[in-house]
Protein backbone atom coordinates (compact mmCIF):
# COMPACT_ATOMS: atom_id res chain seq x y z
CA UNK A 1 0.00 0.00 0.00
CA UNK A 2 1.18 3.26 -1.05
CA UNK A 3 -0.34 6.65 -0.04
CA UNK A 4 0.09 9.42 -2.76
CA UNK A 5 0.07 12.66 -1.48
CA UNK A 6 -2.81 13.69 -2.83
CA UNK A 7 -4.12 10.82 -0.62
CA UNK A 8 -2.58 12.19 2.62
CA UNK A 9 -4.73 15.76 1.81
CA UNK A 10 -7.53 14.00 1.35
CA UNK A 11 -7.54 12.19 4.86
CA UNK A 12 -6.01 15.38 6.66
CA UNK A 13 -9.02 16.95 5.05
CA UNK A 14 -11.38 14.29 6.54
CA UNK A 15 -9.82 15.04 10.15
CA UNK A 16 -9.90 18.18 9.97
CA UNK A 17 -6.18 18.69 10.15
CA UNK A 18 -3.75 21.54 8.26
CA UNK A 19 -0.60 19.35 6.83
CA UNK A 20 2.06 21.78 5.52
CA UNK A 21 2.74 20.77 1.88
CA UNK A 22 6.46 20.14 2.91
CA UNK A 23 5.59 17.60 5.39
CA UNK A 24 2.67 15.68 3.01
CA UNK A 25 5.77 13.16 1.18
CA UNK A 26 7.35 12.25 4.75
CA UNK A 27 3.63 11.49 6.26
CA UNK A 28 2.70 9.66 2.86
CA UNK A 29 5.79 7.42 3.61
CA UNK A 30 4.88 6.64 7.13
CA UNK A 31 1.08 6.03 6.75
CA UNK A 32 2.27 3.48 4.09
CA UNK A 33 4.62 2.07 6.17
CA UNK A 34 1.70 1.79 9.27
CA UNK A 35 -0.63 0.76 6.57
CA UNK A 36 1.43 -2.09 4.89
CA UNK A 37 2.25 -3.17 8.66
CA UNK A 38 -1.11 -3.83 10.12
CA UNK A 39 -2.06 -5.54 6.43
CA UNK A 40 -0.81 -8.33 8.35
CA UNK A 41 -4.32 -9.07 10.17
CA UNK A 42 -5.69 -9.89 6.09
CA UNK A 43 -3.58 -13.29 6.87
CA UNK A 44 -5.37 -14.00 10.18
CA UNK A 45 -9.16 -16.22 9.64
CA UNK A 46 -11.78 -14.63 11.61
CA UNK A 47 -14.54 -16.33 10.25
CA UNK A 48 -17.28 -16.61 12.40
CA UNK A 49 -15.76 -14.75 15.47
CA UNK A 50 -17.53 -11.54 16.66
CA UNK A 51 -16.04 -8.32 16.82
CA UNK A 52 -14.61 -7.22 20.03
CA UNK A 53 -15.05 -3.02 20.82
CA UNK A 54 -14.20 -3.20 24.85
CA UNK A 55 -13.51 -6.00 27.62
CA UNK A 56 -16.52 -5.16 29.54
CA UNK A 57 -18.52 -8.16 28.06
CA UNK A 58 -15.59 -10.26 30.08
CA UNK A 59 -15.89 -8.44 33.03
CA UNK A 60 -18.84 -7.73 34.18
CA UNK A 61 -22.63 -9.53 33.34
CA UNK A 62 -24.47 -6.22 32.47
CA UNK A 63 -21.87 -4.84 29.77
CA UNK A 64 -21.45 -1.41 29.46
CA UNK A 65 -23.98 -0.09 32.51
CA UNK A 66 -26.29 2.67 31.25
CA UNK A 67 -27.78 5.41 33.67
CA UNK A 68 -31.15 6.99 34.58
CA UNK A 69 -31.68 10.47 32.01
CA UNK A 70 -31.15 12.30 35.25
CA UNK A 71 -28.79 15.76 35.76
CA UNK A 72 -26.49 14.46 38.07
CA UNK A 73 -23.94 17.83 37.18
CA UNK A 74 -24.13 21.39 38.43
CA UNK A 75 -24.28 24.15 35.89
CA UNK A 76 -20.36 24.85 34.94
CA UNK A 77 -20.29 26.67 32.31
CA UNK A 78 -18.81 30.14 33.07
CA UNK A 79 -15.87 27.42 34.28
CA UNK A 80 -15.87 25.77 31.53
CA UNK A 81 -15.65 28.60 28.88
CA UNK A 82 -12.92 30.12 31.32
CA UNK A 83 -10.84 28.24 28.90
CA UNK A 84 -12.60 29.44 25.20
CA UNK A 85 -10.11 30.87 23.22
CA UNK A 86 -13.65 34.09 22.14
CA UNK A 87 -16.39 34.24 24.10
CA UNK A 88 -19.25 37.00 24.37
CA UNK A 89 -22.04 37.35 26.56
CA UNK A 90 -21.81 33.68 27.60
CA UNK A 91 -21.61 32.70 23.44
CA UNK A 92 -18.42 30.80 22.06
CA UNK A 93 -17.75 32.63 18.88
CA UNK A 94 -16.08 31.82 15.36
CA UNK A 95 -15.75 33.23 12.29
CA UNK A 96 -19.03 33.84 10.25
CA UNK A 97 -20.54 30.40 8.99
CA UNK A 98 -23.42 31.80 6.92
CA UNK A 99 -23.06 34.89 4.91
CA UNK B 1 13.56 14.29 60.73
CA UNK B 2 14.87 11.56 58.50
CA UNK B 3 18.38 12.05 56.75
CA UNK B 4 17.32 10.75 53.47
CA UNK B 5 13.58 10.63 52.94
CA UNK B 6 14.12 10.38 49.44
CA UNK B 7 15.45 7.11 49.64
CA UNK B 8 12.04 6.25 51.60
CA UNK B 9 9.42 3.91 49.69
CA UNK B 10 5.50 5.16 50.40
CA UNK B 11 4.80 2.65 52.74
CA UNK B 12 8.67 3.55 55.23
CA UNK B 13 7.00 7.50 54.33
CA UNK B 14 3.97 6.82 56.25
CA UNK B 15 5.55 5.21 58.87
CA UNK B 16 7.71 7.41 59.66
CA UNK B 17 4.81 10.62 59.68
CA UNK B 18 2.58 7.99 61.85
CA UNK B 19 5.55 7.82 64.12
CA UNK B 20 5.88 11.62 64.53
CA UNK B 21 9.32 11.03 63.48
CA UNK B 22 8.70 14.15 60.84
CA UNK B 23 5.79 16.27 59.17
CA UNK B 24 4.56 15.91 55.75
CA UNK B 25 5.49 19.86 55.49
CA UNK B 26 9.28 18.77 56.17
CA UNK B 27 8.93 15.95 53.47
CA UNK B 28 7.40 18.10 50.83
CA UNK B 29 10.20 20.32 51.55
CA UNK B 30 12.60 17.78 51.09
CA UNK B 31 10.94 17.01 48.01
CA UNK B 32 10.63 19.76 46.61
CA UNK B 33 14.10 20.55 47.03
CA UNK B 34 15.37 17.36 45.22
CA UNK B 35 12.75 18.47 42.22
CA UNK B 36 14.71 21.86 42.24
CA UNK B 37 17.91 20.49 41.49
CA UNK B 38 17.27 17.36 39.33
CA UNK B 39 14.24 17.71 37.66
CA UNK B 40 15.32 20.04 34.81
CA UNK B 41 18.22 18.22 33.54
CA UNK B 42 15.65 15.19 33.53
CA UNK B 43 13.11 16.90 32.12
CA UNK B 44 10.60 15.37 34.09
CA UNK B 45 8.03 17.84 34.66
CA UNK B 46 5.63 20.08 32.75
CA UNK B 47 4.63 22.13 36.08
CA UNK B 48 5.75 22.26 39.51
CA UNK B 49 3.82 23.43 42.51
CA UNK B 50 5.36 23.91 45.07
CA UNK B 51 2.75 26.61 47.03
CA UNK B 52 -0.06 23.96 46.55
CA UNK B 53 2.31 21.30 47.55
CA UNK B 54 3.39 23.00 50.96
CA UNK B 55 -0.30 23.41 51.08
CA UNK B 56 -1.91 19.88 50.94
CA UNK B 57 1.21 19.08 53.11
CA UNK B 58 0.06 21.52 55.94
CA UNK B 59 -3.37 20.25 55.53
CA UNK B 60 -2.52 16.33 55.94
CA UNK B 61 -0.35 17.28 58.98
CA UNK B 62 -3.78 19.17 60.76
CA UNK B 63 -5.38 16.08 59.81
CA UNK B 64 -2.80 14.03 61.49
CA UNK B 65 -2.73 16.01 64.53
CA UNK B 66 -6.57 16.06 64.91
CA UNK B 67 -6.09 11.80 65.10
CA UNK B 68 -6.63 10.78 61.47
CA UNK B 69 -3.91 7.85 60.20
CA UNK B 70 -3.51 6.60 56.42
CA UNK B 71 -0.86 5.18 54.94
CA UNK B 72 -0.81 7.53 52.08
CA UNK B 73 -1.59 10.77 53.98
CA UNK B 74 0.83 13.19 53.92
CA UNK B 75 3.11 11.34 52.00
CA UNK B 76 4.37 13.36 48.57
CA UNK B 77 3.79 12.56 44.69
CA UNK B 78 3.56 13.17 41.33
CA UNK B 79 0.41 13.41 38.65
CA UNK B 80 0.62 12.07 35.11
CA UNK B 81 0.12 15.48 33.20
CA UNK B 82 -2.95 13.57 31.61
CA UNK B 83 -5.39 13.50 34.73
CA UNK B 84 -7.33 17.00 34.98
CA UNK B 85 -6.19 18.48 38.05
CA UNK B 86 -8.94 21.72 39.09
CA UNK B 87 -7.20 25.29 38.96
CA UNK B 88 -3.25 23.25 37.70
CA UNK B 89 -3.30 23.62 34.35
CA UNK B 90 -3.23 20.23 32.63
CA UNK B 91 -1.03 19.80 29.52
CA UNK B 92 -1.51 16.56 28.44
CA UNK B 93 2.16 17.14 26.51
CA UNK B 94 0.59 18.77 23.93
CA UNK B 95 0.50 22.33 22.67
CA UNK B 96 -3.48 22.47 22.19
CA UNK B 97 -3.44 22.46 26.09
CA UNK B 98 -0.77 24.49 26.78
CA UNK B 99 -2.82 26.93 29.14
CA UNK B 100 -5.75 24.92 29.44
CA UNK B 101 -6.89 24.59 33.17
CA UNK B 102 -9.46 22.37 34.12
CA UNK B 103 -12.54 23.16 36.17
CA UNK B 104 -12.52 19.81 37.88
CA UNK B 105 -10.61 16.85 39.34
CA UNK B 106 -10.09 13.58 37.82
CA UNK B 107 -11.59 11.00 40.15
CA UNK B 108 -8.14 9.83 40.17
CA UNK B 109 -7.33 12.89 41.66
CA UNK B 110 -10.02 13.39 43.88
CA UNK B 111 -9.37 10.70 45.78
CA UNK B 112 -5.92 10.61 46.65
CA UNK B 113 -6.50 14.07 47.42
CA UNK B 114 -9.00 12.30 49.60
CA UNK B 115 -6.08 10.27 50.98
CA UNK B 116 -4.31 12.97 52.20
CA UNK B 117 -1.69 12.93 49.66
CA UNK B 118 0.34 15.82 48.52
CA UNK B 119 1.17 16.69 44.80
CA UNK B 120 4.16 17.73 44.28
CA UNK B 121 4.24 18.27 40.14
CA UNK B 122 2.73 16.77 36.87
CA UNK B 123 4.69 15.03 35.20
CA UNK B 124 6.10 14.95 31.71
CA UNK B 125 4.52 12.72 29.42
CA UNK B 126 4.21 11.80 25.43
CA UNK B 127 1.48 13.99 23.68
CA UNK B 128 -1.46 12.81 24.40
CA UNK B 129 0.36 9.84 25.09
CA UNK B 130 0.92 8.46 22.30
CA UNK B 131 4.75 7.34 22.32
CA UNK B 132 6.83 4.84 23.86
CA UNK B 133 10.15 6.93 24.54
CA UNK B 134 8.83 10.28 25.63
CA UNK B 135 10.22 11.78 22.45
CA UNK B 136 6.75 12.97 21.32
CA UNK B 137 5.88 15.72 24.22
CA UNK B 138 5.46 19.12 23.17
CA UNK B 139 7.86 20.01 26.29
CA UNK B 140 10.75 18.35 25.06
CA UNK B 141 11.91 14.82 25.53
CA UNK B 142 12.66 13.13 29.11
CA UNK B 143 15.80 11.58 30.27
CA UNK B 144 16.59 8.05 31.49
CA UNK B 145 18.10 8.64 35.24
CA UNK B 146 20.04 5.48 34.46
CA UNK B 147 21.66 6.95 31.82
CA UNK B 148 20.50 10.66 30.29
CA UNK B 149 21.56 9.85 26.70
CA UNK B 150 18.84 7.50 26.76
CA UNK B 151 14.92 7.90 26.88
CA UNK B 152 12.66 6.56 30.03
CA UNK B 153 10.29 4.85 28.16
CA UNK B 154 7.10 5.99 27.32
CA UNK B 155 3.82 7.49 27.47
CA UNK B 156 4.65 7.81 31.91
CA UNK B 157 8.48 8.95 30.87
CA UNK B 158 7.99 12.00 33.07
CA UNK B 159 6.40 9.74 36.10
CA UNK B 160 9.20 6.92 35.57
CA UNK B 161 11.97 9.52 35.65
CA UNK B 162 11.08 10.90 38.37
CA UNK B 163 10.10 7.86 40.57
CA UNK B 164 13.64 6.38 39.77
CA UNK B 165 15.91 9.73 40.41
CA UNK B 166 13.54 9.64 43.56
CA UNK B 167 12.63 12.88 42.96
CA UNK B 168 8.91 11.28 44.55
CA UNK B 169 7.91 8.25 45.69
CA UNK B 170 4.97 7.31 43.61
CA UNK B 171 3.32 8.50 40.45
CA UNK B 172 0.09 7.99 38.60
CA UNK B 173 0.59 6.35 34.67
CA UNK B 174 -1.74 5.34 32.48
CA UNK B 175 -1.20 2.59 30.16
CA UNK B 176 -2.83 2.03 27.05
CA UNK B 177 -0.64 -0.04 25.26
CA UNK B 178 2.11 -0.68 27.94
CA UNK B 179 2.99 3.03 29.10
CA UNK B 180 3.12 2.60 32.56
CA UNK B 181 4.86 -0.93 32.45
CA UNK B 182 7.16 -0.32 29.90
CA UNK B 183 8.98 2.85 31.24
CA UNK B 184 8.76 1.03 34.59
CA UNK B 185 10.89 -1.82 32.85
CA UNK B 186 13.22 1.05 31.68
CA UNK B 187 13.51 2.58 34.78
CA UNK B 188 14.26 -0.29 37.29
CA UNK B 189 10.29 0.44 38.54
CA UNK B 190 7.11 -1.68 40.00
CA UNK B 191 4.39 -0.66 37.19
CA UNK B 192 0.61 -1.80 37.72
CA UNK B 193 -1.78 -1.36 34.51
CA UNK B 194 -4.88 -2.90 36.58
CA UNK B 195 -7.61 -4.16 34.56
CA UNK B 196 -9.71 -2.28 32.53
CA UNK B 197 -12.74 -0.95 34.18
CA UNK B 198 -10.56 -0.82 37.94
CA UNK B 199 -9.75 2.24 37.91
CA UNK B 200 -12.23 5.29 36.55
CA UNK B 201 -11.66 6.99 33.90
CA UNK B 202 -13.51 10.00 34.49
CA UNK B 203 -11.50 13.38 33.85
CA UNK B 204 -8.00 11.32 32.82
CA UNK B 205 -8.26 12.99 29.16
CA UNK B 206 -9.36 10.29 26.74
CA UNK B 207 -6.65 8.35 24.18
CA UNK B 208 -8.50 5.01 23.05
CA UNK B 209 -11.23 4.59 25.64
CA UNK B 210 -11.11 0.98 25.19
CA UNK B 211 -7.46 0.64 26.08
CA UNK B 212 -6.82 3.20 28.36
CA UNK B 213 -6.24 2.65 32.25
CA UNK B 214 -4.74 4.70 35.12
CA UNK B 215 -1.87 3.01 37.49
CA UNK B 216 1.39 3.57 39.58
CA UNK B 217 4.65 4.06 38.91
CA UNK B 218 6.97 2.99 42.20
CA UNK B 219 9.47 1.42 43.95
CA UNK B 220 8.05 -1.65 45.51
CA UNK B 221 4.35 -3.96 45.22
CA UNK B 222 4.00 -2.69 48.24
CA UNK B 223 3.53 0.94 47.73
CA UNK B 224 1.51 -0.11 44.20
CA UNK B 225 -0.79 -2.07 46.67
CA UNK B 226 -1.28 0.69 48.71
CA UNK B 227 -1.79 3.31 46.02
CA UNK B 228 -4.10 1.50 43.87
CA UNK B 229 -6.20 0.52 47.23
CA UNK B 230 -7.29 4.33 46.84
CA UNK B 231 -7.30 4.45 43.72
CA UNK B 232 -9.56 1.61 42.46
CA UNK B 233 -13.24 1.21 42.65
CA UNK B 234 -16.42 1.84 41.09
CA UNK B 235 -17.37 5.47 39.81
CA UNK B 236 -20.25 6.37 38.55
CA UNK B 237 -18.88 9.34 36.45
CA UNK B 238 -17.19 6.59 33.83
CA UNK B 239 -19.81 4.61 31.94
CA UNK B 240 -17.04 1.83 31.67
CA UNK B 241 -16.18 1.90 35.61
CA UNK B 242 -17.13 -1.78 36.77
CA UNK B 243 -19.24 -2.03 40.27
CA UNK B 244 -17.10 -4.71 42.24
CA UNK B 245 -16.06 -5.12 45.83
CA UNK B 246 -12.38 -4.03 46.40
CA UNK B 247 -10.34 -6.43 48.45
CA UNK B 248 -7.66 -5.41 50.95
CA UNK B 249 -4.57 -5.21 48.63
CA UNK B 250 -2.24 -5.28 51.29
CA UNK B 251 -3.25 -7.57 53.86
CA UNK B 252 -3.12 -9.77 50.19
CA UNK B 253 0.73 -8.95 49.66
CA UNK B 254 1.88 -12.01 52.18
CA UNK B 255 0.25 -14.77 49.91
CA UNK B 256 3.24 -16.25 48.57
CA UNK B 257 3.94 -18.09 45.29
CA UNK B 258 3.97 -21.61 46.74
CA UNK B 259 2.07 -24.07 44.56
CA UNK B 260 1.20 -20.94 42.21
CA UNK B 261 1.11 -22.03 38.17
CA UNK B 262 3.21 -19.36 36.19
CA UNK B 263 2.49 -19.82 32.56
CA UNK B 264 5.60 -18.57 30.09
CA UNK B 265 4.36 -18.66 26.62
CA UNK B 266 7.15 -19.07 23.90
CA UNK B 267 5.66 -16.55 22.33
CA UNK B 268 7.33 -14.00 24.19
CA UNK B 269 10.75 -15.65 23.75
CA UNK B 270 10.93 -14.10 19.86
CA UNK B 271 13.58 -13.66 17.68
CA UNK B 272 13.65 -9.87 18.91
CA UNK B 273 14.06 -10.46 22.44
CA UNK B 274 17.90 -9.42 23.44
CA UNK B 275 19.46 -12.47 24.55
CA UNK B 276 20.24 -11.54 28.07
CA UNK B 277 16.59 -10.50 28.89
CA UNK B 278 15.23 -13.88 28.09
CA UNK B 279 18.35 -15.03 30.42
CA UNK B 280 17.32 -12.58 33.39
CA UNK B 281 13.64 -13.82 33.25
CA UNK B 282 15.01 -17.53 33.56
CA UNK B 283 16.82 -16.61 36.29
CA UNK B 284 13.62 -15.02 37.61
CA UNK B 285 11.61 -17.76 37.16
CA UNK B 286 14.59 -19.52 38.92
CA UNK B 287 13.67 -17.96 42.32
CA UNK B 288 9.90 -18.17 41.44
CA UNK B 289 10.74 -22.03 41.68
CA UNK B 290 12.93 -22.14 44.61
CA UNK B 291 9.73 -20.84 46.45
CA UNK B 292 7.64 -23.08 45.15
CA UNK B 293 5.98 -21.93 41.95
CA UNK B 294 5.47 -24.60 39.31
CA UNK B 295 6.20 -23.22 35.58
CA UNK B 296 3.73 -24.23 33.02
CA UNK B 297 3.73 -23.95 29.37
CA UNK B 298 1.29 -22.22 27.61
CA UNK B 299 0.24 -20.52 24.82
CA UNK B 300 -0.42 -16.99 23.19
CA UNK B 301 -0.68 -17.72 19.31
CA UNK B 302 -2.54 -14.89 18.31
CA UNK B 303 -0.28 -12.80 20.49
CA UNK B 304 1.64 -11.79 17.46
CA UNK B 305 -1.13 -9.93 15.85
CA UNK B 306 -1.54 -7.70 19.12
CA UNK B 307 0.74 -4.78 17.34
CA UNK B 308 -1.32 -4.74 14.17
CA UNK B 309 -4.55 -4.95 15.68
CA UNK B 310 -3.24 -2.00 18.47
CA UNK B 311 -2.03 0.18 15.64
CA UNK B 312 -5.62 -0.11 14.16
CA UNK B 313 -8.22 0.21 16.83
CA UNK B 314 -6.13 3.18 19.11
CA UNK B 315 -5.54 5.27 16.13
CA UNK B 316 -9.23 4.48 15.43
CA UNK B 317 -10.54 5.58 19.01
CA UNK B 318 -7.78 8.15 18.61
CA UNK B 319 -9.20 9.83 16.10
CA UNK B 320 -13.06 10.15 17.29
CA UNK B 321 -11.73 11.11 21.23
CA UNK B 322 -9.22 13.87 19.34
CA UNK B 323 -12.09 15.56 17.49
CA UNK B 324 -13.28 17.61 20.22
CA UNK B 325 -9.95 19.63 19.96
CA UNK B 326 -11.37 22.33 17.30
CA UNK B 327 -9.87 25.43 18.67
CA UNK B 328 -14.02 26.40 19.58
CA UNK B 329 -14.58 25.30 23.52
CA UNK B 330 -11.25 25.10 24.67
CA UNK B 331 -7.11 24.49 23.55
CA UNK B 332 -5.50 25.87 21.05
CA UNK B 333 -6.96 28.69 18.54
CA UNK B 334 -5.32 29.85 15.42
CA UNK B 335 -4.72 33.75 14.73
CA UNK B 336 -7.18 34.90 12.47
CA UNK B 337 -8.88 32.33 11.20
CA UNK B 338 -10.66 32.93 7.77
CA UNK B 339 -13.15 30.47 8.12
CA UNK B 340 -15.22 27.48 10.27
CA UNK B 341 -12.96 24.91 8.50
CA UNK B 342 -9.41 27.01 8.43
CA UNK B 343 -10.14 27.88 11.92
CA UNK B 344 -10.52 23.64 13.06
CA UNK B 345 -7.79 23.00 10.08
CA UNK B 346 -5.03 25.28 11.57
CA UNK B 347 -6.06 25.22 15.24
CA UNK B 348 -5.57 21.06 14.78
CA UNK B 349 -2.74 21.28 12.66
CA UNK B 350 -0.78 23.50 15.01
CA UNK B 351 -1.95 22.39 18.40
CA UNK B 352 -0.92 18.40 17.86
CA UNK B 353 2.75 17.26 17.06
CA UNK B 354 3.33 15.02 14.11
CA UNK B 355 3.05 11.73 15.99
CA UNK B 356 -0.55 12.71 17.40
CA UNK B 357 -1.45 13.61 13.58
CA UNK B 358 -0.16 10.42 12.20
CA UNK B 359 -2.17 8.60 14.27
CA UNK B 360 -5.49 11.22 13.58
CA UNK B 361 -4.72 10.43 10.08
CA UNK B 362 -4.46 6.17 10.87
CA UNK B 363 -7.56 6.74 12.55
CA UNK B 364 -9.59 8.89 9.97
CA UNK B 365 -8.48 6.21 7.53
CA UNK B 366 -9.11 2.73 8.94
CA UNK B 367 -13.10 3.97 9.94
CA UNK B 368 -13.55 6.02 6.77
CA UNK B 369 -16.56 4.52 3.90
CA UNK B 370 -14.68 1.44 2.23
CA UNK B 371 -12.22 0.52 4.56
CA UNK B 372 -14.02 0.13 8.12
CA UNK B 373 -14.86 -3.55 7.37
CA UNK B 374 -11.45 -4.33 5.83
CA UNK B 375 -9.56 -2.42 8.57
CA UNK B 376 -11.43 -1.81 12.02
CA UNK B 377 -13.99 -4.46 11.88
CA UNK B 378 -11.38 -7.08 10.93
CA UNK B 379 -8.66 -5.84 14.08
CA UNK B 380 -12.00 -6.13 15.97
CA UNK B 381 -12.41 -9.88 15.13
CA UNK B 382 -8.18 -10.34 15.46
CA UNK B 383 -8.60 -8.49 18.95
CA UNK B 384 -11.22 -11.19 20.34
CA UNK B 385 -8.79 -14.32 19.14
CA UNK B 386 -6.63 -12.51 21.85
CA UNK B 387 -8.88 -12.12 24.37
CA UNK B 388 -9.29 -15.57 23.85
CA UNK B 389 -6.34 -17.04 24.21
CA UNK B 390 -5.48 -15.29 27.36
CA UNK B 391 -8.81 -16.69 28.61
CA UNK B 392 -7.69 -20.02 27.70
CA UNK B 393 -4.47 -19.51 29.45
CA UNK B 394 -5.72 -18.69 32.65
CA UNK B 395 -7.70 -22.02 32.65
CA UNK B 396 -4.54 -23.36 32.96
CA UNK B 397 -2.65 -21.11 35.20
CA UNK B 398 -2.69 -18.38 37.64
CA UNK B 399 -0.39 -15.58 36.16
CA UNK B 400 1.69 -15.54 32.81
CA UNK B 401 5.15 -14.26 32.89
CA UNK B 402 7.42 -12.69 30.05
CA UNK B 403 9.90 -9.81 29.73
CA UNK B 404 8.66 -6.54 29.69
CA UNK B 405 10.49 -5.34 26.70
CA UNK B 406 12.28 -6.41 23.93
CA UNK B 407 15.97 -4.67 24.85
CA UNK B 408 16.53 -2.31 27.57
CA UNK B 409 16.50 1.50 26.95
CA UNK B 410 17.16 2.76 23.40
CA UNK B 411 19.03 6.27 22.85
CA UNK B 412 17.26 9.12 22.24
CA UNK B 413 16.07 9.51 18.57
CA UNK B 414 17.30 5.98 17.98
CA UNK B 415 13.62 4.84 16.69
CA UNK B 416 11.86 7.97 16.22
CA UNK B 417 12.31 7.70 12.03
CA UNK B 418 10.10 4.81 11.82
CA UNK B 419 6.63 5.01 13.86
CA UNK B 420 6.50 0.82 12.90
CA UNK B 421 10.16 0.25 14.89
CA UNK B 422 8.84 2.53 18.08
CA UNK B 423 5.46 0.45 17.91
CA UNK B 424 7.64 -2.96 18.02
CA UNK B 425 8.81 -1.81 21.44
CA UNK B 426 5.60 -2.66 23.41
CA UNK B 427 5.09 -6.08 21.45
CA UNK B 428 4.88 -7.41 24.70
CA UNK B 429 2.46 -5.45 26.56
CA UNK B 430 -0.22 -4.33 23.91
CA UNK B 431 -1.92 -7.69 24.09
CA UNK B 432 -2.97 -7.51 27.94
CA UNK B 433 -4.47 -4.16 27.18
CA UNK B 434 -6.87 -5.44 24.39
CA UNK B 435 -7.46 -8.07 26.39
CA UNK B 436 -8.39 -5.75 29.34
CA UNK B 437 -6.47 -7.81 31.95
CA UNK B 438 -3.76 -6.63 34.47
CA UNK B 439 -0.37 -6.77 34.32
CA UNK B 440 2.84 -5.65 36.03
CA UNK B 441 6.45 -5.02 35.02
CA UNK B 442 8.80 -5.48 37.89
CA UNK B 443 12.77 -5.12 38.16
CA UNK B 444 14.31 -8.15 37.24
CA UNK B 445 18.03 -7.41 37.11
CA UNK B 446 20.85 -5.10 34.67
CA UNK B 447 21.48 -5.61 30.62
CA UNK B 448 24.88 -3.34 29.94
CA UNK B 449 24.09 -1.37 33.44
CA UNK B 450 20.43 -0.65 32.16
CA UNK B 451 17.45 -2.09 34.16
CA UNK B 452 15.22 -4.57 32.37
CA UNK B 453 11.95 -5.40 33.75
CA UNK B 454 9.81 -8.62 33.77
CA UNK B 455 5.73 -9.07 32.98
CA UNK B 456 3.24 -10.47 35.76
CA UNK B 457 0.24 -10.91 33.70
CA UNK B 458 -3.00 -11.86 35.93
CA UNK B 459 -6.90 -13.05 34.68
CA UNK B 460 -9.47 -10.17 34.69
CA UNK B 461 -8.86 -8.58 38.80
CA UNK B 462 -6.81 -10.55 39.82
CA UNK B 463 -4.17 -7.44 40.58
CA UNK B 464 -4.69 -9.08 44.50
CA UNK B 465 -2.48 -12.58 43.36
CA UNK B 466 0.07 -10.38 40.75
CA UNK B 467 1.01 -8.07 43.90
CA UNK B 468 1.30 -10.99 46.18
CA UNK B 469 3.90 -12.54 43.29
CA UNK B 470 5.90 -9.57 43.13
CA UNK B 471 5.77 -8.51 46.56
CA UNK B 472 7.58 -12.37 47.26
CA UNK B 473 10.31 -11.72 44.56
CA UNK B 474 10.83 -8.54 46.09
CA UNK B 475 11.19 -10.19 49.52
CA UNK B 476 13.63 -12.66 47.76
CA UNK B 477 15.65 -10.21 45.50
CA UNK B 478 17.04 -6.42 45.76
CA UNK B 479 16.73 -5.23 41.77
CA UNK B 480 14.64 -3.08 42.91
CA UNK B 481 16.55 -1.07 45.71
CA UNK B 482 19.12 -0.31 43.15
CA UNK B 483 19.10 3.37 42.43
CA UNK B 484 20.77 5.08 39.35
CA UNK B 485 24.36 7.01 40.26
CA UNK B 486 23.85 10.38 41.22
CA UNK B 487 20.37 10.21 42.38
CA UNK B 488 21.03 7.60 45.45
Amino acid sequence: MSLTPEQVRGIAHLARLRIEAEDEARYAATLSRILDFVAALDRVAVAGVAPMAHPLDALSNDGQRRRPDQATEPDVRAAAQANAPKVEAGLYLVPKVIE
Amino acid sequence: MDAAPHTRTVAELGALLDAGECSSVELTRAFLDRIARHGAALNAFITVTPERALAEAAAADARRKAGERGALLGVPFVHKDIFCTAGVRTTCGSRMLESFVPPYDATVVERLKRAGMVMLAKANMDEFAMGSSNETSFFGPVRNPWDTTKVPGGSSGGSAAAVAARLAPMATGTDTGGSIRQPAALTNLTGLKPTYGAVSRHGMIAFASSLDQAGTLTRTAEDAALVFQAIAGFDPRDSTSVDRAVPDYRAALGAGVKGLRIGVPPEFFDPGLDKRVAQAVRDALDEFSRQGAMVVDVHLPNLAHSVPVYYVVAPAECSSNLARFDGVRFGHRCESPKDLTDLYMRSRGEGFGAEVKRRIMTGTYVLSAGYYDAYYLKAQKVRQLIADDFRRAFERVDVILGPTTPTPAFGLGEKTDDPVTMYLNDIYTIGVNLAGVPAMSLPMGFVDGLPVGMQLIGDYFAEDRLLAVAHAYQQATDWHRRAPEGFA
